[in-house]
């Protein structure tokens, strides 16, 4: 800024440029997006279901979708900004479950307002994202395998504390404790719109991913977030404080692992231990599906959360077209498959220019 | 070192302090020896081209200056003030500007966000300041023109600039955030001869800015376009260390190629041509009837 250049004379090579390259179209700015294949996918999929499954066309039955949707999209929110950042995490989907079981057992073990142990479990699944990213930066290994093993960790630590504390693999039955309905409220209460029931959860998914889309686009934190996943060297060489991003990314993780989880204990009063195995994977990809790269530094939260939808509507929609249950995942994976590549490709054609 | 020339400063006022010094430095990675008393002086609106092969340390030299490593022993003074970083943003904060080899720049995301990365502009207050996204967008655009490059599209990702843009980004960045040495870590190593050309023209634009250039590159042609003083190290040590005055670029080439040395591989080369040359003219002989056939 202190300094003055004295333009040299505009050098052939960038007007030269200029002219080659034209302004790229609006359509194909659009085609850029990294969510554009999802956005597709969706339609496709809601078509498919809409024309061979009557039951679908319902409202009741979108706001069923939509409720699906937010369970395994709440997660994703969390897990695409990790993504984006560079890293996935494999312990999420068992650290939903030690959430909500460190909330019941907490609150149900020393007799206290359940709230005490929902501020109880914030602080342990804060402190499990924490811990996956300090031992991440710590050690330099891939997030696979610091997250496999906690994954692993946490499964047995799940099961085996229940054992302890409650003597069976599930949680008792909290709804009658003080607090419980408040908690409920806010956790896994439905209202209505327009004669429907919705339930809340899509309420905090639609803020959440709406806040993550702010700060990945709009503040700092989220430009420091794509530099990590994009290049983790040279955002440290501009002076990107990449160790603290990480642990953050993971720790918010760690938040929607306890947001998830709270729904989980006040939507049925219980946590059975061995649950939220394979669930990492969906949110995973949810995430995929929606244009984040696996390997980091490109993607969007709008992805995820169309990611997330088009899982909502698979799951619904085989139900709703009678289909056997069992074809549920097939379908996901198939779907994945074909996200992947289409988001490739979509990429590499837009670019071409 | 005193007898430097100090009649290039320029357009500054003269200093009695060089922008930054090096005296003895030394850096050990466990036994192995990667710098041993080097010494260096950069003033104001003067390029100093460092020259070596290979591994002669000269990365290592810059992540010192830069801040990424500190030095097993010697000092390093800024404005006369011996320093000791600890992080590449303490050097950024001194002045001290790096355009690394990898141009630190994240290849998918556009320009104006590379351009501030680290060093974001900001609006409003509390939690929701946010980025100031016209305003980085609009001074990468200025500042990118000022140098000379109009880029058809700043949201483009910088993995879509050629080589020579990319340096040119990297350098307008530098400059935009006050940078007073700027160090350029093989600017021109991947570059075709145009490109490099271009690159060129703006370390001799920083210089007439009044910077101070630290440019590292093993290509002496290059160096002698823009040098006013040349440093050559070998195997970690300062093999020369010269104004331009006192040097032709015949000399900087001689001693960059690794000077005696070469001459001594040159000798034996053509010891080793004699026995070689007659077994290639009987072969030669045969070759005639081969083709009467």
């Amino acid at each position: 800024m202190s300094h003055v250049i004295t333009p040299p004379a505009p050098s052939p090579g960038g007007s030269e440029k200029a002219l080659r390259l034209g302004r790229r179209s609006v359509l194909r700015h659009f085609l850029t997006r990294p969510e554009v294949g999802s956005l597709v996918g969706a339609v496709i999929v809601f078509t498919v279901f809409f024309t061979i499954a009557e039951p679908f066309r319902s409202a009741g039955a979108f706001t069923n979708i939509l409720y699906a949707s937010s369970t395994i999209g709440i997660m994703a929110v969390g897990v695409a900004l990790l993504m984006i950042g560079g890293e996935f995490d494999l312990s999420a989907g068992v650290a939903v479950i030690s959430s909500g079981l460190a909330a019941s057992m907490f609150a149900w073990y020393f007799s206290l307002n359940v709230w005490v142990g929902v501020l109880f479990a914030l602080a342990v699944s804060l402190a499990i994202g924490f811990l996956n990213g300090w031992i991440l930066v710590r050690t330099k290994l891939p997030s696979f395998l610091v997250t496999l093993s906690m994954f692993l960790m946490l499964q047995g630590l799940n099961i085996g504390i229940t054992k302890l504390v409650i003597g069976t693999v599930s949680t008792r039955n909290i709804s009658s404790m003080d607090g419980f309905d408040q908690a409920r409220a806010v956790f896994a209460s439905s209202f209505t719109i327009a004669g429907v029931e919705v339930r809340v959860t899509v309420l905090w998914w639609m803020v959440f991913a709406g806040l993550a889309t702010w700060v990945l686009m709009r503040t700092k934190v989220g430009n420091w977030i794509y530099a990590v996943g994009g290049d983790q060297e040279s955002a440290r060489a501009v002076g990107v404080p990449v160790a603290r991003v990480k642990i953050g990314l993971f720790m918010t993780v760690g938040f929607m692992a306890w947001f998830s989880g709270m729904h989980l204990l006040f939507m049925f009063n219980t946590v059975q231990s061995a649950e939220g195995v394979g669930n990492e994977l969906l949110y995973i990809m949810a995430a995929v599906v929606g244009g984040c790269l696996l390997t980091g530094g490109y993607g969007t939260v709008i992805g995820a959360a169309i990611g997330a939808f088009i899982y909502g509507m698979t799951r619904q929609g085989i139900v709703l077209a009678g289909w056997d249950n069992n074809w549920v995942f097939f379908f996901v994976g198939a779907m994945l498959l074909l996200a992947v590549v289409v988001n490739g490709w979509v990429r590499t054609q837009a670019n071409k220019r | 070192m005193t007898d430097t020339t100090s009649t290039s400063t320029g357009n500054t006022t003269p200093r009695t302090a060089p922008l930054l010094e090096l005296r003895g430095i030394g850096k050990t990675f466990g036994n192995i020896r990667a710098l041993n008393g080097i010494n260096l002086r950069v003033d104001a609106g003067e390029v100093t081209c460092i020259l070596g092969d290979n591994g002669a340390g000269k990365s290592t030299l810059i992540k010192i200056i830069a801040g990424l490593y500190g030095p097993t022993s010697g000092e390093y003074l800024v404005d006369g003030e011996p320093v000791d970083f600890s992080s590449p943003r303490q050097a950024l904060d001194r002045g001290i500007a790096t355009v690394y080899q990898d141009l630190a720049m994240v290849p998918l995301m556009p320009v104006w966000r590379n351009f501030f990365l680290g060093s974001e502009l900001r609006r409003g207050v509390g939690p929701f300041r946010m980025l100031d996204v016209a305003r980085m967008r609009r001074i990468a655009d200025e500042e990118l023109r000022k140098m000379g490059i109009d880029l058809p599209d700043i949201d483009a990702p910088v993995g879509n600039l050629s080589g020579g843009q990319r340096q040119v980004v990297a350098i307008a960045r530098a400059v935009y955030f006050g940078a007073r040495v700027l160090i350029l870590d093989e600017p021109t190593a991947a570059l075709g001869v145009k490109q490099s050309g271009v690159v060129l023209k703006y370390v001799s634009a920083a210089r007439e800015a009044g910077l101070g250039v630290i440019f590292i590159t093993h290509n002496p042609h290059h160096a002698y376009m823009v040098g006013d003083h040349f440093v050559v190290i070998k195997l970690g040590e300062t093999e020369l260390d010269q104004p331009r005055s006192e040097l032709t670029l015949d000399d900087l080439t001689h001693h960059m190629a690794g000077g005696a040395e070469l001459d001594a591989l040159q000798h034996e080369l053509e010891r080793a041509k004699d026995p070689q040359v007659d077994p290639l003219h009987d072969a030669a002989g045969e070759g005639p009837d081969v083709q009467g056939l």
